[in-house]
């Protein structure tokens, strides 16, 4: 892919990021930065593509190690978010009734 | 080899499954956002997640080399090992520690990337190491280092294993300046060739890890959600440069997204404190003893009223309205599940009981609505800030329990205050106000609280939950 072309990407993907956060509730900011916390593990896949290149002792523990910190980012973000989300089973500004039924909650 | 075997380790059905994945972070996001679909969002972002690490397996030459499939199980299962019951285990009230833990990991796994580039790059003695990819990883090398160091610096003050005073040292501004040109300064010789040693990369991985730890250090513990939020937002775009240095497209658009949200979110966080992000990047609430020597009449405030629990269940059942303003201190002891009890004890005589929530009352926004929803507290008692202000007048008695910074009437009265102009709750402004404390230590601003010195103030010195059931119990048995 040539440079240009991911730099475009780039640069619509911070507008699409700007867009999507423009307005979130209060209470809804931790566990959003949790999620987004979640997504930027992404990097454990520069892990898995480095792995095969690596020479020597070194870099392969590194790239243990970063694949590991990756994963650790990726399952454990995602997972604290939803238990942060499973507390919330009342939703605030809905009508009652119409809330918790499609909300379960998981980790216990 | 099977021809579906062939199919799927096309560059281009990897690279759809890819835009599939970074389609589900965005949509899943965009749930996030709201209430209603928030959990549903968070599960599509982590079926994102799913897919792209698929389809990264998929690649062709992933898998070559002899140690290679052992080394990136043995990676996957020990950061799962790992992740899972750190997630699982812990305590609600430890949440922000290990947000920030997890986003640290996140930083130190950029580094590693970054580094791993760079080496190969001149050990082998590649042509292609052009400034397409070099820049980028020199990039994500300084800021994946300095998030991973910032947010271990962060999760040791959350954690109380660091003060979460700030802790200066003198010429501060300097040095940080200092390591930061250091950075950049090596970075840019790296870039135009003059120097190709690969231990450069090292000092500029530690530089850039100095400047991580120097740069959050001095910040207050009050400030710390919005530095976490802050390098989470630098972690994404360091994931995002990574990924175009290995032609990544999950890697770019999720790391961007992550970016620039992230910039988002430390701002209005930032806001609803009302904090600029630079002033607080640039040191925190200015050393916590300097503090009051702004504010006028730091000694000559009179004694504190210290009160008991059988007073204080007097005043809460003979009261109309009685507002809880609960904050940190109601997080660390537990009391959530007390403080329901209380609750429900006073509306059985007749009091209306109403929560004051401040946004960045504890230690993250939200975080007392998750407390406090964990207590099954009805969602509708609680009520926001702007929502509750004009209503203390009216209120009888407000119980403070474990807040401080945010009840602290310095941030109106006193332009001398650190924390002059962030928007607090108004308790002063109700009967009379009781507040439960652990002991007279000031709050996580470090600053001292003149409400509590206030004719109309009680004080109940104990552990939070011990009072909160304490008092339930007399108010039961009036």
């Amino acid at each position: 892919m040539s440079t240009i072309t991911e730099i475009a990407i780039l640069v619509l993907a911070a507008f699409v990021g700007f867009e999507v956060i423009s307005k979130v509730p209060n209470t809804l900011h931790t566990p959003l930065m949790s999620g987004t916390n979640a997504i930027h593990g992404i990097v454990l896949l520069g892990g898995l593509l480095l792995m095969h290149e690596a020479h020597g002792v070194l870099e392969h523990a590194l790239l243990v190690i970063a694949i590991a910190f990756g994963t650790i980012n990726i399952v454990g973000g995602f997972l604290v978010t939803d238990r942060m989300l499973g507390m919330f089973k009342r939703k605030p500004d809905l009508p009652p009734g119409e809330s918790a039924g499609e909300i379960e909650g998981e980790g216990k | 080899m099977i021809a579906g075997t062939i199919f799927l380790q096309q560059s281009n059905f990897i690279d759809a499954c890819y835009i599939v994945a970074f389609s589900l972070f965005i949509y899943g996001m965009s749930g996030l956002t709201g209430p209603r679909t928030a959990v549903r969002g968070n599960k599509i972002a982590a079926g994102g997640m799913a897919i792209a690490i698929v389809a990264t397996l998929l690649t062709p030459h992933v898998w070559s080399g002899s140690s290679t499939p052992f080394l990136i199980i043995f990676g996957l299962v020990i950061g799962t090992a790992i992740g899972v019951p750190a997630a699982r285990n812990v305590k609600m009230t430890a949440m922000p520690q290990m947000v920030a833990l997890f986003n640290g990991v996140g930083g130190g796994a950029v580094a590693i990337i970054a580094w791993i580039e760079y080496r190969h790059h001149f050990q082998s003695g590649l042509s292609f190491w052009v400034q397409k990819s070099e820049i980028p990883t020199l990039f994500a090398a300084i800021v994946g280092s300095i998030s991973f160091w910032g947010s271990n610096i962060a999760f040791g003050k959350l954690q109380e294993i660091l003060p979460g005073r700030p802790i200066k040292l003198p010429g501060q501004t300097f040095i940080n300046g200092a390591l930061f040109v250091i950075c950049v300064g090596s970075a840019i010789a790296l870039t135009a060739g003059t120097h190709s040693q690969a231990l450069f990369i090292v000092g500029i991985l530690f530089a850039a890890a100095l400047l991580g730890n120097m740069v959050v250090l001095p910040i207050g513990g009050a400030d710390m959600p919005v530095v976490i939020s802050l390098l989470n937002a630098f972690t994404g775009l360091s994931a995002a440069a990574t990924g175009i240095a290995l032609n990544n497209t999950a890697m770019i658009v999720a790391g961007m997204i992550v970016g620039a949200s992230g910039t988002i979110l430390t701002n209005l966080m930032a806001k609803a404190m009302n904090r600029s992000v630079p002033a607080i990047v640039a040191g925190g609430f200015g050393g916590a003893i300097a503090a009051p020597a702004g504010g006028p009449g730091a000694d000559d405030r009179g004694p504190v009223r210290s009160t008991s629990a059988q007073d204080v269940a007097i005043q809460l059942s003979y009261a109309r309205q009685v507002v809880i303003a609960p904050g940190y201190g109601m997080a660390v002891a537990q009391a959530q599940h007390a403080v329901r009890e209380l609750e429900k004890a006073l509306e059985k005589k007749g009091v209306t009981v109403k929560f004051a929530i401040h946004p960045v009352a504890g230690r993250m926004p939200g975080h007392m609505n998750v407390l406090l929803a964990e207590a099954d507290v009805p969602y509708d008692l609680l009520k926001e800030m702007d929502e509750i202000n004009p209503e203390f007048p009216r209120t009888d008695v407000t119980l403070v329990i474990g807040a401080n910074d945010v009840t602290n009437p310095a941030a109106k009265n006193e332009p001398g205050s650190p924390i002059y102009g962030m928007p607090i709750l108004e308790v002063d402004q109700s009967g009379s106000v009781i507040v439960l404390k652990r002991s007279m230590a000031s709050g996580f601003a470090g600053i001292d609280n003149p409400l509590f010195y206030e004719p109309k103030t009680a004080l109940l010195f104990g552990d939070a939950k011990q009072s909160v059931s304490d008092i339930t119990a007399e108010v039961q048995a009036l």
